[in-house]
């Protein structure tokens, strides 16, 4: 395990309350969604806030882990320390039951990220067919790159048939039955890490097969053993990764490289005197359609008296078209209802994942129309188009036509929109990062980054990601953390909701530079932009990378760090933080960085605590084995004390080893 | 006593265990036990069952479980049974007895995934991480640990409050001799501040995580080397880890699961184990898991528990001193200044004097001392001992004389080499920095020859000459003594004397091993002649050296005698009847395990080869010398091998009974090049030629039989020609 120069950072938590304010419906400090919960106050709707007080005091049980429900026996709880007690009723202990419960959110979550992947690929496959006229090979450059990663001929052949083989190999990613890695990780690993993985045995073969099989290795009467279970998980957690690479990659191929854009962020966005649709939750392939259908549907929306229509984003499906197409982020995961309730969205087209069911009730006081789109996500009440990518543009028109039509029924005296707004610089892919350093140093470009921190002038990059969990208010946790990283001088990047924070905050504007950033960042962010002229939109005090995932933007990075630096991923002054988990997505990412190598900070805490071998296995015996721990710390000045310690650990053994090497004439220590 | 009884009275109550603690070392035996399942299954479907796997440089294996359970393990398929009955062993219910052997599964675990790790190429380290320590540094420092010239074994692991109280804790164990091993952050503690650490310094920076356990399969050959119990006799080798390795280990900052399963593994070697965490009484064990938060306790606690009693003196020097630093090198660029070694006069003179001519304790610095030169100097040097004993006999000069070498390299930044006016000394620039003079080095003399031989020595005075003119003198009279010290040297013999000397100084760890020790055959480590025996007998008469009458010999071309058989019945505690000094082939000399270098027969040339700790590489005889010394070793006579000291090459009763130096067909370049000028000046007296060393094989010409006979008959080699040997 690490042990830090902090003798007070263990890796126990602190005392601090693991609800904070448990009565306190206001729990959000958006300043968006305070203004809207102040503008409806007498409505008396009930939203996300009102349950979470609700909810107080939550199960014990369930909270330490050790509740099992595996089977229809139970659901048993683990009571004692000794005897009977201390078991389920087939006589599994504390560890088995938090360990398999553990590794079940990984699951979900694999399945999660992979549906979004499965769902990418089939695109990119009627594309190939000739299926999908309204989808385009917009960047040729990434697919050629991504071909040559997984080893597919690309010379003097036409971009389509190398998309179909990339294709064929991300399905056989899905479903490989042989002893071979999967492609779409052991393409972009490190070596160091593709060996750790592999001799560990947690290398998956296939994103299927591993949920299914670990489905299988945690269901009643199979695997009781805590270790063999949580390396199970470890396997799914990589597969998840995988399937983050699949997503990535071909969005990327389909819809473009991310590129510097500028945007703006929270409720205010939504325009009183437009067509207002928010798509909501996690996949590009129908929102970017929607987004073409918009443009050309303006006519329409004039004919029924708006000026025009406004997509808004909530959420990663948000995130992707910011990214991409700059389109306004009107909010993030747990101020959903927030968008609703200003009374002037016109409909709210929701894909998959992190789409609270509520957004139904809410829209039920208003004129708004919630309608769902894939047949694996439904809401009663809701409207229900099946969007299919053969008829892609026709389905988003459809989409926008229901807005259209909601707009005529908009009551302006229910139309009361927070004023809340902020310019935010986002698309910062890894490919637009290079491209920036690379001003600096042509040939190097990620030394630019790794002889910033080796010099002092950065602590290091901290990747900020996750949701939002309502056990603190809403935001507080990434804002906190945030602004402690940056004022001690850490690069940071970010994914999913935490960006949303950010952004709706105003914290991702290159105006945040002066007011947040510690001296050494700034002078790194002033050098780096003064080797930019052209990019007129200046460089933010945080740089979006992305969706959730997009983490596997994150990951690339501190690999690219890593093979700068000539040492493998756990020895890269690089953390990552997920301040408000709450999915079991963040539990599939927060289990694959910590394979990774990275020290991962969690804000609110997961369910281990009922076992104290799998508290110690993620906390302290994971970094001795992948060189990456779990810390978990609900208070965040706190956390984000232990991410600094945790970057100055790395930083301080790397030039230890760094030294030693120099002075003894060999390569660089391998451990870490 | 037997090794379960030293643990009664640790749990008063055996209904009150410390259960919190227990606990956590169950989860890390659990931990360990998986993962070292999961490694092992992937490598079998990877290598395959017969795949074969072996640490580098040993001939036990896999130390571990060589010791405890006596297998052999050479190949993969054969880890599942073993590892399958450690994991058999965990019983879940709480409680001290069950606790040990999770701590035994522990080592098991632990040895199987470093085999791994080495399997997958995962090692070796880079400098000064170690890893696995080989044979050859077993049996360079493991004589010193087990007969306690090293006073103690400390095993650090984890990571001190700071690197400030890393290096406080190291550099006073390193000066009080302690041989450390070293795992996880407290390595690159120590490397942030300067502390020199590596194999030179016997403190070995192991790695991390289950790398701890190449301090434990180092500890376990000590038994199997030089305590001569066999494989697998798990008892006497727990029993043997008690008495002669006295270890302790500090488990600093904060705890988990597995550092504690492997403090319990620990525990069941005998190893009481201190942390500088805070516990409550449920998470100790009174004498063997003990929290000490104080860092000036926690060593002298560790001293205390373990039984570590020192006796070394105080050195009034301003640099560190002791055998952690005898290894040390001083490259040029590290040299304040230089004395000798061709590149100035030097020499170094010890002499009797009588009591008049003498000032006890003076020393007296000729010319500039060092803190008046500029860095880079090379002064000439003379160092002169007088000495003057009751005791004292001129045969013993000698004999100190040689210990300047030792005394001088356990200083911090002292480097000396070589002896009477061929010596080589130089001064680092760290030491330099201390403050370190030479009138410090004639202090150190003083105090450590006073030390080491109080029941001769009443009287030492110093004096260190720096000036060429004040050198040039003492050179004159010096070459005089050296002269009529080689005369009275030549005139010993084994002939010439009464008396032969025993040696069972080994016998603290390999109990029926004796050494005789006759004028023209030294000690089978090198480190015992004749005189130094005697020497010996005079500082403590019951000691391990004892004056054996020689008496009229059985047969005098093998080298028998009544007395010596006598003697050696009753030393090797009534195991071995006879001996025979002058021959390899019938019951020759036995080994203990410090032996030099090793002769064995090579049938095929009707010859012999040698070879020696130094030479890592394969012989033609088919065996390393890591090898060799596993069948020979432990006390035991081994027709047709023996252990012998380099310079016993050189006597006239090299084995005249299998026909003398004719014989060597084979050995190590190195081993040539060191012996070249006096070992030609033997043959040339055997009548054998100047050039008979050239027609003796080494690995330049090849390290298996087939590859030097063609060698040895073009070069007309005698051993053909020589009645056979077998």
């Amino acid at each position: 395990m690490p042990r830090y120069r902090d003798l007070t950072h263990t890796a126990r938590p602190s005392d601090a309350p693991r609800v904070v304010d448990p009565k306190n419906p206001i729990r959000t400090t958006d300043p968006g969604a305070l203004q809207m919960l102040k503008l409806i106050e007498e409505r008396n709707i009930e939203t996300v806030y009102d349950r979470v007080v609700a909810q107080q005091p939550q199960c014990a049980f369930g909270y330490k882990g050790i509740c099992c429900r595996i089977c229809i026996a139970g659901p048993c709880r683990v009571k004692k320390e000794d005897g009977p007690g201390s078991r389920g009723i087939c006589g599994a202990s504390a560890f088995t039951i938090v360990s398999r419960n553990l590794v079940r959110y990984i699951a979900g979550g694999t399945a999660s990220h992979s549906e979004h992947a499965r769902h990418i690929l089939h695109t990119a496959h009627a594309l190939v067919e000739g299926h999908a006229d309204d989808y385009e090979i917009k960047s040729p450059a990434k697919l050629m790159k991504l071909a040559q990663d997984l080893g597919v001929a690309t010379l003097d052949r036409e971009e389509k048939e190398v998309l179909k083989d990339v294709v064929e190999i991300g399905y056989s990613d899905f479903g490989r039955y042989q002893d071979r890695p999967l492609a779409f990780l052991d393409a972009f690993l490190t070596e160091g890490r593709r060996r750790k993985f592999h001799h560990t045995n947690i290398m998956p073969r296939a994103i299927d097969g591993t949920v299914t099989e670990l489905l299988a290795q945690t269901a009643m009467g199979v695997d009781s053993d805590p270790v063999n279970i949580i390396f199970g998980g470890l396997k799914a957690a990589l597969a998840d990764l995988g399937g983050e690479y699949i997503g990535t990659t071909l969005s990327d191929v389909l819809f473009g490289i991310p590129e510097p854009i500028v945007s703006e962020a929270n409720l205010g966005v939504i325009n009183p005197k437009m067509v207002n649709i928010a798509v909501h939750g996690h996949n590009p392939v129908l929102s970017e359609m929607v987004v073409a259908a918009a443009r050309k549907m303006k006519a329409e929306a004039e004919k029924v008296g708006a000026e025009g229509i406004n997509i808004v984003g909530i959420c990663c499906t948000g995130n992707e078209l910011l990214m991409r197409e700059g389109v306004y982020l009107a909010t993030s995961s747990a101020s959903q209802e927030m968008a609703i309730m200003t009374g002037a969205l016109d409909a709210m087209v929701v894909d998959i994942q992190c789409i609270y069911p509520s957004v139904q009730t809410v829209a039920e006081c208003f004129h708004t129309k919630v309608v769902t789109t894939e047949a694996i996500m439904k809401i009663p009440g809701a409207q229900h188009i099946a969007f299919n990518t053969e008829t892609a543009m026709e389905d988003a028109k459809k989409l926008i036509a229901i807005a259209i039509e909601a707009y005529k029924h908009r009551d302006p005296k229910k139309v009361s929109i927070p004023s809340e707004r902020h310019k935010l610089v986002a698309g910062f892919s890894v490919e637009a990062l290079t491209e920036i350093f690379s001003k600096i140093n042509p040939d190097r470009p990620i030394s630019v980054l790794t002889d910033a921190i080796q010099s002092g002038q950065i602590k290091g990059v901290a990747l900020m990601a996750g949701c939002n969990n309502l056990k603190r208010l809403q935001d507080e946790s990434h804002i906190t953390v945030l602004k402690e990283l940056v004022k001690n001088d850490v690069f940071v990047i970010a994914t999913g909701c935490s960006s949303g924070a950010f952004a709706k905050f105003g914290l991702m504007s290159p105006l945040a530079v002066d007011t947040y950033a510690g001296e050494g960042l700034k002078s790194f962010i002033q050098t780096l932009e003064a080797a930019n002229p052209e990019l007129s939109t200046g460089l933010p005090l945080v740089f979006h990378v992305g969706s959730c995932v997009d983490n596997s933007r994150g990951i690339d990075l501190a690999m690219a760090m890593a093979n700068e630096l000539g040492v493998d991923v756990p020895k890269v002054p690089f953390v990552a933080s997920a301040p408000e988990a709450m999915h079991e997505k963040a539990v599939a990412i927060g289990s694959w960085a910590v394979t990774m190598g990275l020290p991962v900070h969690v804000g609110s805490m997961p369910p281990v605590e009922g076992s104290d071998l799998v508290y110690g296995v993620t906390t302290q015996i994971a970094h001795d084995v992948f060189g990456g721990n779990f810390i978990f710390e609900v208070d965040p000045v706190l956390g984000a004390q232990k991410l600094l310690n945790a970057l100055e650990y790395r930083t301080w053994k790397l030039k230890i080893h760094q030294k030693t090497a120099e002075k003894n004439s060999t390569a660089i220590a391998q451990g870490w | 006593m037997s090794m379960e009884d030293i643990y009664a009275g640790a749990i008063k109550d055996p209904s009150n265990q410390p259960k919190k603690l227990l606990r956590r070392v169950y989860d890390g035996t659990i931990i360990a036990m998986t993962y070292a399942e999961i490694l092992l299954n992937r490598a079998l479907k990877d290598f395959g069952s017969e795949q074969i796997i072996g640490y580098p440089d040993t001939a036990y294996h896999l130390p571990v479980i060589t010791c405890l359970s006596g297998e052999k393990v050479t190949k993969l398929g054969e880890l599942v049974p073993i590892l399958n009955r450690m994991r058999n062993q965990i019983r879940t219910d709480l409680n001290f007895d069950n606790a040990r052997l999770w701590g035994e599964s522990v080592l098991y675990a632990a040895e199987i995934i470093e085999t791994l790790n080495y399997l997958r190429g995962e090692e070796p380290k880079v400098k000064p991480w170690t890893g696995f320590l080989g044979d050859p540094i077993v049996r360079k420092h493991g004589i010193k640990m087990v007969d306690w010239t090293i006073p103690g074994v400390a095993v650090i692991l984890g990571r001190a409050k700071d690197s400030q109280a890393a290096k406080k804790i190291v550099d006073n164990l390193m000066g009080k001799g302690f041989m450390i091993f070293l795992c996880d952050e407290v390595i690159e503690q120590l490397l942030e501040e300067n502390v020199k650490i590596g194999e030179d310094y016997i403190a070995f920076p192991l790695g991390n995580f289950t790398q701890i356990i190449h301090a434990v399969n180092y500890a376990f050959r000590a038994g199997l080397a030089f305590g001569g119990i066999p494989a697998g006799e798990r008892e006497n080798h727990r029993d043997y880890q008690r008495r002669r390795i006295r270890a302790f280990v500090l488990n600093l900052g904060e705890l988990d699961d597995v550092k504690l399963a492997a403090s319990m593994g620990a525990i069941f070697m005998g190893f009481p184990v201190l942390t500088d965490q805070v516990l409550s009484d449920d998470m100790q064990i009174p004498d063997w898991y003990i929290s000490e938060p104080d860092y000036e306790k926690i060593v002298p606690l560790a001293l205390e528990v373990r039984g570590i009693k020192l006796t070394s003196v105080e050195l009034p020097i301003p640099v560190n001193f002791g055998p952690a630093f005898e290894g040390e090198t001083i490259r040029k660029g590290d040299t304040y200044v230089e004395f000798g070694g061709g590149r100035t006069t030097a020499f170094e003179l010890v002499q009797m004097v009588g009591p008049e001519n003498i000032v006890d304790g003076q020393v007296t610095v000729i010319g500039p001392d060092i803190d008046t030169v500029p860095e880079g100097t090379k002064l000439p040097l003379g160092i002169k001992i007088d000495i003057y004993g009751r005791k004292m006999q001129a045969d013993f000069e000698g004999v100190f004389e040689r210990r300047i070498h030792y005394f001088a390299n356990y200083g911090e930044g002292v480097w000396h080499v070589a002896q009477r006016d061929l010596c080589w000394v130089r001064i680092s620039k760290d030491a330099r920095a201390k403050g370190f003079l030479m009138k410090h080095f004639g202090d150190l003399l003083i105090a450590k020859l006073k030390e080491e031989f109080p029941a001769i020595i009443d009287r030492v005075e110093v004096t260190i000459m720096l000036d060429q003119a004040a050198v040039d003198e003492g050179l004159v009279l010096a070459r005089e003594r050296y002269r009529a010290r080689d005369d009275r040297m030549r005139s010993l013999t084994d002939e010439s004397v009464e008396d032969f000397y025993s040696c069972l100084l080994c016998q603290s760890f390999a109990p029926n091993h004796v050494c005789i020790v006759t004028p023209e055959r030294v000690g089978l480590c090198g480190a015992v002649s004749w005189l130094d025996a005697k020497a010996s007998h005079e500082i403590s008469p019951n000691g391990p050296n004892q004056p054996i009458p020689k008496g009229p010999a059985i047969d005098e071309l093998k080298g028998m005698w009544h007395s010596t058989n006598e003697y050696l019945y009753k030393a090797s505690n009534n195991t071995l009847e006879e001996v025979n000094l002058y021959t390899l082939m019938d019951r020759p000399m036995t080994s203990c395990g410090c032996f030099e270098a090793i002769m064995a027969i090579v049938p095929e040339a009707n010859g012999l080869m040698i070879t020696t700790r130094e030479h890592s590489g394969m012989t033609p005889c088919g065996m390393t010398f890591s090898s060799l010394a596993g069948t020979c070793g432990g006390g035991m006579q081994t027709p047709g091998f023996m252990g012998i000291g380099r310079t016993y090459l050189l006597s006239k009763k090299f084995i005249p009974a299998d026909g003398g130096l004719a014989r060597i067909v084979w050995m190590p370049k190195e081993l040539k090049e060191f012996l070249r000028e006096d070992f030609v000046q033997r043959s040339i007296d055997e009548g054998l030629g100047a050039d008979f060393i050239d027609k003796i094989a080494d690995e330049s010409v090849g390290s298996t039989v087939e590859e030097i006979i063609p060698f040895l008959e073009e070069n007309g080699h005698p051993c053909f020609n020589l009645e056979s040997l077998m």
